[in-house]
């Protein structure tokens, strides 16, 4: 794995979108060869979107030839909802950028037959070449998208239940009350995530500080299912100060020492009017 | 997925960089339009996969729903108030000079005439849709001549009247026709006015108190009869006492119908009412407040006479008088420079002076679902306006109707 550390959420949510900046615009998309992205929402990923808007804003990045999978969509809330996936990611990117709204899936979770849709979204992943870089956060149970503890590690697409620490830590959105926070979720599973080239995970605060250490420095464990990610061939953890706070001081030394090659990554930071 | 699809091929505009009044606030949005409606973008990307087939860059402009004037006498040498052979080219005129303004739907106003001028002038106004040719028309505003002798104001005394025997049956001879009439302003201390307003309230007809001397109680009575308006607060009424606060004590009156909400006229010109007066209706009653112009035929023209109904009045900048008098009479300001001066005057919100010329008005005549707002699936009726409220560019049913060229014309 690479961690790459910086100081403080807007140096990494701005390390992340220039990474994946670089990564569509090397690509070379074209008509018949879209990039696909896998995304995530929650709080920690806002940083990043907003920065990728700013690069599309000014000319130097387009989602015309990208093709979107979302992780996970709440079941049984109208899709109009405030506090829904999609009304997230319309308000917090899509309404900004220039992305086809054929190519930007994100999960019905209020399809007729949930599992067929899961199995739908498979399929559509699968159609599309599967996932080149699939970005994602971390729960601080440790989980990726909704895939909570217990979730099988070679799991896929599915109809599952939220855990009490995942509700606690939704309810915020729902006006603190825990009891219009929705109790399922259709998420992509961890073995969904594992089948993409490359993933990169955003760990940002203090509060996430104990899931990440149990990411990457215990074993690989159903009970931390980002721990999964330490058998894909490239993965990157981009994370702050304060999600360090709980690792070892020598992985923390040993991955900041390498930040000059991590950087060689993201500067140059490329334009598509270049092209 | 989704799988609403929907079936419309229409052009989808998105107009960009601007800032909309959405929510009661200025908010960086963008603006999205189909066949003539405000449309719903994420609905529109998620339902439908549909994308905008036109981007427009405002530039920066404020985009606020089309102004409605519900008190409008006339304009540009047209006079509603006068029967002549021409009368529909006059309000055709009219509603086209409007557009400039910001007026998007108006209330053609006919002040105190005889009988013979209803009878000729209603059958020729007909409730239409805005447009390339003009504003569009919600219906006309009666005010009079059900109204007091003592407080005329310019109206012509001659046609002043009470409800005799029949009460609404006079109303109704001496209008000749309710099809097209959406405002009635009376004087609710006349007898059997009470009655009356019941009648025009059930036809859907809104009732104005204003050019009377009723009391507060004759006031909320009239309120309970169906009455929601009040024809520009201040003018034409009695004063307001510490001991009777009038047809003024309405703004803060606790024997409002639940559920009800008075709504008031205020023509702030800067002429009509002081400054500190305009602030304490304000103040008091502030989501009441509707700004109507009461533009007489000598709007738009230069100084000097011109007519309103039976009376000749005598312009000199924005100040209009009965010829010879110092009796006010209507006024020549502009619905935009009312948004302007109400601003100005109350240090108000910049969304708080618009809605006084939109929200509030659509709100007044049960509108407020297709008119006064940019919710989704309203009509797009909407005005382009720099940061100072000059309007830039008007827009009816989505298309642009108006533009302010280089030169400033």
């Amino acid at each position: 794995m690479r961690l790459v550390i910086l100081e403080d959420y807007d140096q990494a949510s701005e390390w992340a979108a220039k990474y994946i900046c670089n990564r569509i615009i090397q690509f070379k998309p074209s008509q018949g060869r879209y990039f696909t992205l896998g995304l995530p929402t929650g709080s920690t990923p806002l940083g990043c979107y907003k920065k990728l808007i700013e690069y599309h804003k000014n000319g130097d990045l387009s989602f015309k030839y990208v093709k979107t999978f979302n992780m996970d969509e709440y079941v049984g809330l109208p899709r109009n909802h405030p506090e829904s996936y999609h009304s997230y990611m319309w308000n917090n990117f899509f309404k900004h950028i220039d992305i086809d709204p054929n190519n930007a899936h994100i999960l019905d979770g209020n399809a007729p037959d949930l599992q067929a849709e899961c199995d739908a979204f498979e399929k559509k992943i699968e159609e599309a070449g599967g996932i080149d870089l699939f970005v994602g956060g971390i729960g601080p149970d440790g989980h990726i998208a909704f895939n909570e503890p217990g979730s099988s590690l070679s799991s896929r697409t599915r109809l599952k239940t939220l855990a009490m620490d995942t509700i606690l830590a939704n309810a915020k959105y729902f006006d603190g009350d825990l009891s219009k926070v929705p109790t399922m979720a259709l998420t992509v599973g961890v073995g969904t995530v594992m089948d993409a080239r490359e993933v990169m995970i955003l760990i940002t605060g203090a509060h996430k500080a104990f899931a990440l250490y149990k990411a990457i420095e215990e074993g690989v464990n159903h009970m931390w299912t980002v721990s999964a990610f330490q058998q894909h061939p490239r993965t990157i953890f981009v994370c702050d100060e304060d999600a360090t706070l709980e690792l070892r001081v020598k992985t923390v030394k040993y991955f900041k020492g390498l930040m000059h090659v991590h950087n060689k990554l993201v500067d140059p930071l490329y334009s598509m009017k270049e092209n | 997925m989704p799988s609403n699809k929907s079936v419309s091929d229409a052009p989808i505009a998105q107009f960009t960089n601007c800032r909309i009044l959405r929510d009661r606030r200025l908010q960086r949005e963008d603006l999205w339009v189909r066949e003539g409606k405000i449309l719903n973008p994420e609905k529109l990307f998620f339902d439908e996969k549909g994308s905008a087939d036109i981007q427009l860059d405002c530039k920066g402009s404020i985009i606020a729903p089309g102004f409605i004037d519900v008190q409008i006498n006339g304009g540009f040498g047209v006079d509603f108030s006068m029967a002549t052979d021409d009368f529909k080219s006059g309000i055709d005129l009219v509603s086209q000079k409007i557009l400039s303004h910001g007026v998007t739907s108006f209330c053609p106003t006919l002040v105190t005439s005889p009988p013979s001028v209803y009878h000729q002038v209603l059958p020729q106004i007909s409730v239409r849709n805005g447009g390339a040719h003009g504003a569009g028309i919600l219906g006309a505003h009666l005010e009079g001549p059900f109204i007091s002798k003592e407080k005329k104001g310019a109206h012509p005394e001659h046609c002043i009247r009470t409800f005799e025997a029949g009460a609404f049956q006079d109303l109704l001879a001496t209008y000749g026709s309710l099809d097209c009439v959406r405002i009635v302003t009376l004087a609710p201390e006349i007898k059997r006015s009470s009655e009356v307003i019941r009648e025009l309230t059930k036809r859907g007809i809104c009732v104005s108190l204003g050019h009377s001397v009723a009391n507060l109680s004759q006031a909320e009575e009239a309120v309970q009869h169906g009455a929601t308006f009040i024809t520009h607060l201040f003018n034409a009424m009695l004063p307001f006492h510490h001991r009777d606060p009038g047809i003024v004590g309405l703004l803060t009156s606790d024997k409002i119908p639940a559920g009800r909400r008075v709504f008031y006229g205020m023509i702030s010109d800067g002429i009509h009412t002081n400054p500190a007066a305009l602030r304490i209706a304000h103040r008091a009653h502030p989501t009441g407040l509707v700004l109507v112009t009461d533009a007489i035929a000598g709007m738009g023209l230069a100084p000097g006479r011109h007519t309103l109904g039976q009376q000749v009045v005598e312009i000199d900048g924005l100040n209009t008088y009965i010829a010879g008098t110092k009796t006010l009479s209507g006024s020549v300001a502009t619905m935009d420079a009312c948004v302007r001066h109400f601003l100005e005057a109350t240090g108000c919100s910049v969304e708080t002076a618009l809605e006084a010329a939109s929200l509030h008005p659509a709100q007044l005549l049960g509108i407020e679902h297709k008119k006064g707002t940019l919710d989704y699936d309203s009509d797009a009726d909407f005005l382009m306006l720099n940061d100072s409220l000059y309007v830039q560019a008007t827009y009816i049913a989505g298309e642009e109707v108006w533009r302010q060229d280089v030169l400033g014309m």
